[in-house]
């Protein structure tokens, strides 16, 4: 279980994220949905230690992530696909997926990455820079996943994503849960696919929790409003 | 043309080759290490040439040790694998005290460093003495090789180019055939998310420099070969070294290699025909002249933005 209490973050002198408690469990998606500078990507940058922040518990399975420098945090289960991807443009496809493999024994990329992803298997040579966004896109998830997480953290997946290749990602998240029976958490600002892929949804307004849903009961019309502009 | 018989020219174009290409191998140690620290982890290491004078001091003083037990012929190797781990040492212990603390900084790098220099420079005074000392070579390096009676081809410059190949084709298993050169590269390209994907980029950091500083530590060992060592010995090869790093495309040793053999040819051959200096200055003219239209250098990799 990824249990988060009271999480504070604070860009110099102003607060950011106002006391953020959360639990989520293995095998369970949680999408956390706001518009654009409401907090997503700060909660997410604070809970894999790129920002700083404050909490009176961070842990993962029982294990303190608090005080953990980000690559600690990727060791203690934490494994973060970033919003704009980041994937290294220098490097090709497969060594991209290898840099992820910093807590493997083998150092070998496991079979299951390229059976969910038979297109980066195509074009293991080619640089990473040279793909095409969804390719990006998928090329990001299977590096975090080569990492053997327990808790996947995924910033805005379908941002700049062409709609045919998002319902790929969607059905891709829920094959990982499937296999991997981990926990995902993803930040979104589309609805229809966090309905795809998430079982509870949470909204986030000037970094504050304002609203929670289940799938089965989400109030589509009052999660909207708090996505419109 | 310029007063010579085309017999003599051709003479001159092969001994001012070699001569280039000995400048080019010396060049090439010193830019591999500083197209690390500067091309892959933008340090602007002006104490650079302070770590090759750390390898030829240790390959001095081996020589003198090696001389007075009569192991003149075989302490060359070692010499290099000690100035290599002395300018590691000290490279690793600098990026400890001072370099890691500007990572964000790099006009306070270039001055920290510069300051390292002058330190630098001053204990290997204060040490070793101002005057340049040299180290006793093993007679096998001695002589010369003559392909033709009228081309004389020096043994030392031989070995160093081979030493120079050797060096290069191990930066170049290091940085894409080993699992550290796959951290540096990451951490290179996206500090932030290779510490996302679980790499300690502060050790990566460490190694890196420390691993800069001890080519140049190699450098100087091969330096030995060819030049007498002083306090300053370093500062000669700072402002090439830089420009190789740069002209080539900071981030490519295949830049590297080339930039490195173009300059120290084209000095090498505009030298004998100007003055010295006229050759250095129509060098830099070149260069910045291509470095105005290309100015990422001539390997930098075309990538979808």
């Amino acid at each position: 279980m990824f249990e988060i209490e009271n999480l504070q973050v604070s860009y110099g002198q102003s607060q950011v994220i106002h006391g953020l408690n959360f639990k989520a469990n293995k095998n369970e998606t949680l999408a956390i949905m706001g518009r654009n500078g409401m907090g997503k990507t700060t909660l997410f940058k604070s809970l894999m230690g790129i920002l700083p922040s404050k909490a009176s518990k961070a842990t993962v399975d029982g294990v303190d992530l608090q005080g953990a420098a980000t690559h600690d945090r990727v060791m203690k289960g934490l494994a973060y696909v970033p919003q704009g991807r980041w994937i290294f443009p220098n490097m090709t496809v497969q060594e991209n997926i290898e840099t992820g493999l910093e807590k493997s024994a083998t150092g070998e990329i496991p079979e299951d990455i390229f059976a969910l992803f038979p297109v980066l298997h195509e074009m293991r040579k080619r640089k990473g820079g040279n793909l095409s966004g969804g390719q990006q896109q998928q090329l990001a998830i299977a590096r975090a996943l080569v990492t053997n997480p327990k808790v996947l953290l995924l910033d805005e997946p379908t941002e700049g994503i062409q709609p045919s290749i998002i319902k790929d990602i969607a059905k891709v998240l829920n094959e990982i849960r499937k296999m991997r029976e981990i926990t995902i958490i993803v930040s979104e600002q589309v609805l229809s696919f966090t309905m795809e892929v998430a079982d509870r949804i949470i909204v986030i307004d000037k970094g504050r929790f304002i609203h929670e849903d289940t799938r089965d009961n989400v109030d589509a019309a009052k999660v909207k409003s708090y996505l419109s502009v | 043309m310029f007063g010579y018989s085309m017999a003599e020219i051709g003479n001159i174009v092969v001994m001012q080759g070699f001569s280039g290409l000995s400048m080019f191998t010396v060049l090439l140690l010193m830019a591999l290490g500083l197209a690390i620290i500067f091309g892959q982890m933008g340090v602007i290491n002006m104490a650079h040439g302070e770590f090759m004078t750390i390898g030829a001091y240790t390959t001095v003083m081996i020589s003198k040790v090696a001389a007075s037990y009569g192991f003149t012929d075989y302490y060359f190797i070692f010499a290099i694998i000690i100035a290599f781990g002395l300018a590691f040492a000290v490279g690793y212990l600098v990026e400890f005290a001072i370099i890691r603390h500007l990572y964000k900084r790099p006009l306070d790098t270039l001055l920290a460093t510069w300051g390292l220099s002058l330190v630098m420079q001053q204990i290997f005074r204060s040490t070793f003495g101002a005057k340049e000392v040299s180290a006793e070579l093993p007679e096998w390096m001695l002589g010369s090789v003559n392909p033709t009676p009228d081309i004389d081809i020096p043994i030392n410059g031989l070995f160093v180019m081979g030493l120079a190949a050797l060096v290069t084709f191990g930066v170049y298993m290091f940085m894409y055939k080993s699992r550290w050169g796959l951290r540096v590269r990451a951490t290179v390209q996206n500090r932030t998310m290779a510490g996302a994907v679980g790499i300690n980029t502060a050790k990566v950091d460490r190694v890196t420099f420390a691993l800069g500083c001890g080519i140049a530590g190699i450098a100087g060992a091969a330096f030995t070969t060819i030049a007498s060592t002083g306090p300053t010995t370093g500062t000669l090869y700072i402002v090439d070294s830089f420009m190789v790093v740069v002209f080539g495309g900071a981030a490519s040793i295949v830049g590297t290699i080339a930039s490195a053999f173009g300059i120290a040819q084209a000095q090498s051959v505009l030298q004998f025909f100007m003055t010295s200096s006229m050759g250095k200055v129509s060098t830099l003219l070149a260069i910045v002249t291509i470095l105005m239209m290309k100015p990422e250098g001539l390997f930098a990799s075309k990538l979808r933005k």
